[in-house]
């Protein structure tokens, strides 16, 4: 069990990096997610766990606004980082992913070479510093610098899959994001693939606020500060059934749906 | 083992033999036509003289070993004096080498002409028939292996005679209509794809658009022709006839190499766009995700990421419509390509001729020998279109290499 942040008390909203209000989601007339309100605590690791289709990927998703690039999707309620609602009119999208970046489940780098996947980014967003210390620094920082440093040139898809995981995780940071979101990061990857990128999590949350959806509950429980629990009800629309620390949460939750769900009992 | 097992081998067996024979039948009917048209493009000719160059022989010197002086005078006596006064006026026959003034003398009173012409097949295996039927006919020629597809042929302009006819202005004239019509219906193509795909919402409107280029992709060609002469030869005449930037001679009234392009890109438009969406659709969207989740903006994305994906797609398609518009003739028959072009086209404001015109034009004329000249602008238009693929295809691949970076 996580030992990281102890049993802190779930943070407030003045100390979070992110926070959701009254979120709800509609995709056309279904409504995806209802009133979700939590906050994530800064350089903290939270994970969204819960039965599949019950919203996670869909909260994550709206906290960067990738979801409304799926063009039924209509989002509700407030987002706040740093003190903006990044759904108010005057706020650019792109600027926002640009700072809330994201790691997606499958591994997707660029039909590009190693070099150019992290460069990139960097380019499109205006970096003008060395791009050669940008790409080293980026991938020792995602633990790929050792593996990959000698074939730079190389196209990124030639690499395994835990690599290529990991080069899209050194992409998102060299982009220079306050937080990342991560849906399902290790899912198409094996054991041992798994746990680099998990300790690589450990690491980047000394300076990343990390925000994970995983369907692997060993997972949310050794990388994890905190945990919320989604299920969905008879409408099939999720809602946030219990959220605090990943200890409580997986020793003493407060709810015998949560319970029940982490012993394997359901879903 | 499965009771059925047997039978399902024995109908995926069936199957298989039935596209074996289809690719058969295909490949059967392309050597078919391939073989046709050789047939046509070399044989025997009968070549008959005006004149018996022994008989022009003087004092015992045959015509090959006279000097420039005595081929003048060969030359004098035979044709007209209005002809040798032009002769003359053009250069003076004394400066001229003995070579020019021998070619003139061939040319002029010898003058050899194809009476008569027979297939490959004939001519190989039936030579005995066709050389007794030469002798019978035409007494005095003599009967010559001929290729119809010679470096003349290419070289050299058309011609009202079919043994000195070439394909010289048709080639040019294809490759600059081929050339307007890239340059039209490439980018106004893939423009439209990448609006419709990726920014156009998804209502009433769009759903017309889209409905109507699918529908306009099978239109007739020759109505893109109507179109074409209603909108370029004669809306559009002082734009395409080049008189509003001061350009061309304004003989042409706007049938115009410019106006046969553009119809041709119209005619390939709906195709192009068509391939060009269905290349960007085939884009993983967990390309533009990565994209829009490192802060990208739309244009990034497209420009970066979309395009270079599918580029290869859409040069696949253009390729393809492309050659199709190369071998187009109903369009540019409406559109007016001269059928008798001597002069070659100078720019996007001249009169022109294509190859499939010169092709239709020959094998609609009386003189026979004309369809072994059409023939052979066949092979000259089969081999223009496979090295402008081939071409196109090593880009493309070229391209595809670069764009993976391994």
């Amino acid at each position: 069990m996580n030992t990281h942040a102890a049993d802190l008390p779930v943070p407030g909203a003045e100390a979070s990096a992110l926070s959701l209000t009254g979120l709800n989601v509609y995709y056309g007339a279904f409504q995806a997610v209802r009133e979700i309100s939590m906050n994530f605590g800064t350089r903290r690791i939270t994970a969204l766990i819960g039965p599949s289709g019950c919203g996670k990927s869909t909260v994550l998703r709206s906290m960067n606004r990738m979801n409304e690039l799926v063009p039924t999707a209509r989002t509700e309620g407030v987002v706040t980082f740093q003190g903006r609602n990044i759904y108010d009119a005057d706020v650019d999208p792109v600027e926002v992913r640009r700072r809330i970046g994201m790691v997606f489940q499958k591994p997707n780098p660029f039909p590009k070479s190693i070099y150019d996947n992290i460069a990139w980014g960097a380019r499109i967003n205006g970096y003008t510093g060395s791009m050669d210390e940008l790409v080293e620094q980026s991938l020792r920082r995602a633990a790929l610098w050792d593996e990959v440093k000698d074939k730079l040139a190389d196209s990124g898809l030639g690499l395994s899959g835990g690599q290529q995981q990991r080069l899209c995780i050194a992409r998102a940071i060299a982009v220079h994001p306050e937080i990342i979101l991560m849906d399902e990061p290790c899912s198409a990857l094996d054991p041992i693939a798994t746990l680099r990128i998990e300790d690589l999590m450990r690491e980047l949350a000394a300076q990343y606020t990390i925000i994970i959806v995983t369907h692997n509950m060993q997972q949310a429980a050794r990388v994890s500060d905190y945990t919320a629990f989604f299920m969905m009800d008879e409408d099939r629309s999720g809602y946030l059934v219990e959220y605090g620390p990943t200890g409580r949460i997986f020793t003493n939750p407060d709810e015998k749906r949560t319970e029940d769900y982490i012993s394997g009992r359901f879903g | 083992m499965s009771a059925n097992l047997p039978a399902r081998h024995r109908a995926g067996l069936l199957w298989r033999l039935v596209f074996h024979l289809a690719t058969a039948v295909a490949i059967v009917m392309l050597t078919a036509l391939l073989l046709t048209i050789v047939n046509r493009a070399f044989g025997l000719v009968a070549i008959e003289n005006a004149i018996d160059p022994a008989e022009l022989a003087r004092d015992g010197v045959p015509l090959e070993r006279m000097d420039g002086a005595a081929l003048t005078a060969v030359l004098a006596d035979h044709v007209s004096r209005g002809l040798l006064r032009r002769f003359e006026r053009d250069q003076p026959l004394a400066e001229r080498g003995r070579d020019e003034v021998y070619n003139l003398v061939v040319e002029r009173v010898v003058d050899p002409s194809v009476v008569q012409a027979w297939s490959l097949w004939d001519s190989l295996f039936r030579r005995r028939a066709v050389v007794a039927e030469a002798m019978s006919r035409h007494p005095g020629a003599r009967l010559v292996f001929r290729s119809w597809l010679t470096g003349s042929f290419i070289a050299d302009a058309q011609s009202s005679i079919p043994e000195d006819a070439g394909v010289r202005a048709a080639i040019k004239g294809s490759l600059g209509t081929i050339l307007i019509t890239i340059l039209f219906a490439f980018p106004v193509g893939v423009g439209a794809a990448i609006y419709l795909e990726e920014y156009a919402r998804d209502n009433r409107l769009n759903r017309i658009i889209q409905t109507n280029i699918n529908n306009l992709s099978g239109v007739p060609s020759i109505i893109y022709g109507m179109l074409g002469l209603t909108v370029f030869v004669r809306a559009m005449e002082p734009v395409t006839s080049g008189a509003l930037f001061g350009l061309g001679d304004g003989s042409a009234n706007g049938r115009t190499i410019l106006s046969a392009g553009l119809t041709l890109g119209l005619l390939i438009l709906p195709v192009i766009i068509i391939n060009a969406q269905e290349a960007i659709k085939a884009v993983p969207d967990s390309l533009r995700q990565s994209s829009y989740g490192l802060g990208a903006t739309k244009w990034q994305t497209i420009r970066h990421h979309v395009l270079p994906s599918s580029l290869d797609r859409i040069l696949t398609g253009t390729i393809l419509a492309t050659s199709r518009a190369i071998g187009e003739t109903a369009p540019m028959v409406v559109v007016g390509a001269s059928t008798l072009v001597t002069l070659d086209p100078t720019g996007p404001f001249s009169k022109f001729t294509t190859l499939p015109i010169q092709i239709y034009q020959w094998t609609a004329r009386p003189q026979a020998e004309f369809r072994n000249a059409a023939a052979a602008a066949i092979l000259v238009l089969l081999v223009l279109l496979l090295t402008l693929n081939a071409t196109a295809i090593l880009l493309r691949n070229y391209h595809a290499r670069k764009q993976v970076g391994a």
